[in-house]
């Protein structure tokens, strides 16, 4: 069994995996990590998004093994415990979630997004949420959300 | 997805080589195709040689007549790069099209053009830009290498190292896409160079293909007009829920004068 050794949320893991073990699967069932969701399970809902060496990737479309020696971020890890990100704050004032199933996918996706582009358009946005479903927001609010929290983590909203 | 043995090679020689012994080895590169396949069971390697240590396959290289991509690079490390942006942005413009951006982050030049899924974007570019595809044992021109539906001039076991892009003087890609999955219900890649003008069709049948009758008019006068009296035969494209042939058909149309007039306004995108 291959031995991964990678670093989730700051924190060095070492393990033995399967090689036919997906990265979302290792990360809710063996780290206990269950704020990266399982949507499809076939790489279009982006409700698995979390990011491996700084950028955005579905995790049910990776293999744990592949991301031996990557340094990796989950919903968990973007702010402290009784902290939100400025793109969760920005999400919970916008009201950009509804049952929350997809916000996980959503914010990771969307906290990547802003620091490639600072100051996006509407239109960039709607671009950048391209590989994220929600099926119940409509998605406007979560483009508002998306906007603000974009200016948050600049500083200046 | 069934068991498989995973293998982690450092260099080209031990890729090649895992996947000669192996009963029925398979190459991953990013994986955003052959995951999906092997999560449905629809393939199941004895083996997974996966490329991500090898790394003599990553990069990108500019030359003064050519880009050379390694199979590696991912499509968002092709739509990002400055240089290509500059030299062929319609080749980095069809890399930042390619499925969303998750996809773009994992999936890489040399997994898409091995599968040659009959909507991907690459082939189109491939083809209408002469590229040259290199292989761990040969160079196979763009215009030999996707013959039929997934199916490509690679033997058993060869591994794609690079692509070489000629630096056209123009060009343009121009995709109609599935809203949901982001493939191309018909893609057409027009290019001008030193050589003339190619016009390069994905998505519309079981594999990319030229059309010489756009290509021909367009040499001759390089202008949408030009192709007003040009009725695309919709014998043997693809019908589907998506799009009948005939709809494809038109949409051929709509895609290369699309693709010549942002060549004509000097976008080149």
């Amino acid at each position: 069994m291959p031995v991964i050794s990678l670093t989730v949320n700051g924190t060095t893991v070492r393990k033995d995996v399967s090689a036919n073990l997906l990265l979302v699967d290792f990360i809710r069932d063996n780290l206990d990590l269950t704020g990266t969701h399982v949507g499809c399970d076939t790489s279009q809902c982006g409700a698995c998004v979390l990011h491996v060496d700084g950028r955005p990737v579905k995790s049910c479309t990776m293999l744990a093994v592949q991301a031996d020696g990557c340094q990796l971020t989950t919903i968990e890890g973007l702010a402290g415990d009784d902290d939100l990100h400025p793109m969760q704050q920005a999400f919970r004032q916008h009201h950009g979630l509804q049952c929350g199933f997809c916000t996980p996918g959503m914010v990771m996706t969307a906290v990547a997004f802003a620091k490639d582009n600072p100051n996006a358009t509407e239109e960039e946005v709607r671009h950048g949420l391209e590989g994220n479903l929600c099926r119940c927001t409509g998605y406007q609010n979560i483009i508002d959300a998306v906007i603000d929290g974009s200016k948050a983590m600049q500083g200046v909203g | 997805m069934y068991e498989f043995d995973y293998q982690n090679p450092e260099d080209l020689a031990s890729a090649v080589e895992a996947r000669k012994n192996a009963d029925d080895g398979l190459y991953l590169a990013g994986g955003q195709t052959i995951i999906t396949v092997m999560k449905q069971r629809l393939a199941m390697p004895s083996d997974v040689i996966d490329l991500k240590g090898v790394n003599d396959l990553r990069g990108i290289c500019i030359g003064d007549r050519k880009i050379t991509i390694g199979a590696m690079t991912t499509h968002a490390d092709v739509a990002a790069n400055e240089n290509i942006q500059r030299l062929i942005p319609a080749l980095s413009g069809l890399a930042g099209k390619i499925g969303d951006p998750h996809v773009r982050n994992r999936g890489t030049l040399g997994g898409s053009i091995a599968n040659n899924d009959p909507a991907a974007d690459y082939p189109a570019a491939l083809v209408a830009l002469a590229a040259t595809i290199h292989t761990h044992q040969r160079e196979i021109s763009g215009d030999t290498f996707f013959t039929d539906l997934f199916e490509t001039a690679l033997d058993d076991g060869e591994l794609i190292t690079k692509v070489d892009f000629p630096i056209v003087r123009a060009a343009a890609y121009e995709k109609i896409h599935n809203p949901a999955s982001r493939f191309a219900i018909v893609g057409v890649f027009v290019a001008v160079s030193d050589d003339g003008v190619r016009v390069a069709v994905t998505g519309a049948g079981p594999c990319v293909f030229r059309v010489p009758m756009m290509e021909q008019a367009l040499s001759d006068n390089f202008s949408p007009s030009a192709l007003d009296t040009i009725k695309i035969d919709a014998d043997g494209l693809n019908s589907d829920m998506h799009g009948t042939a005939d709809y494809r058909a038109h949409l051929i149309s709509v895609a290369a004068r699309r693709a010549v007039i942002t060549v004509g306004s000097g976008d080149k995108a």
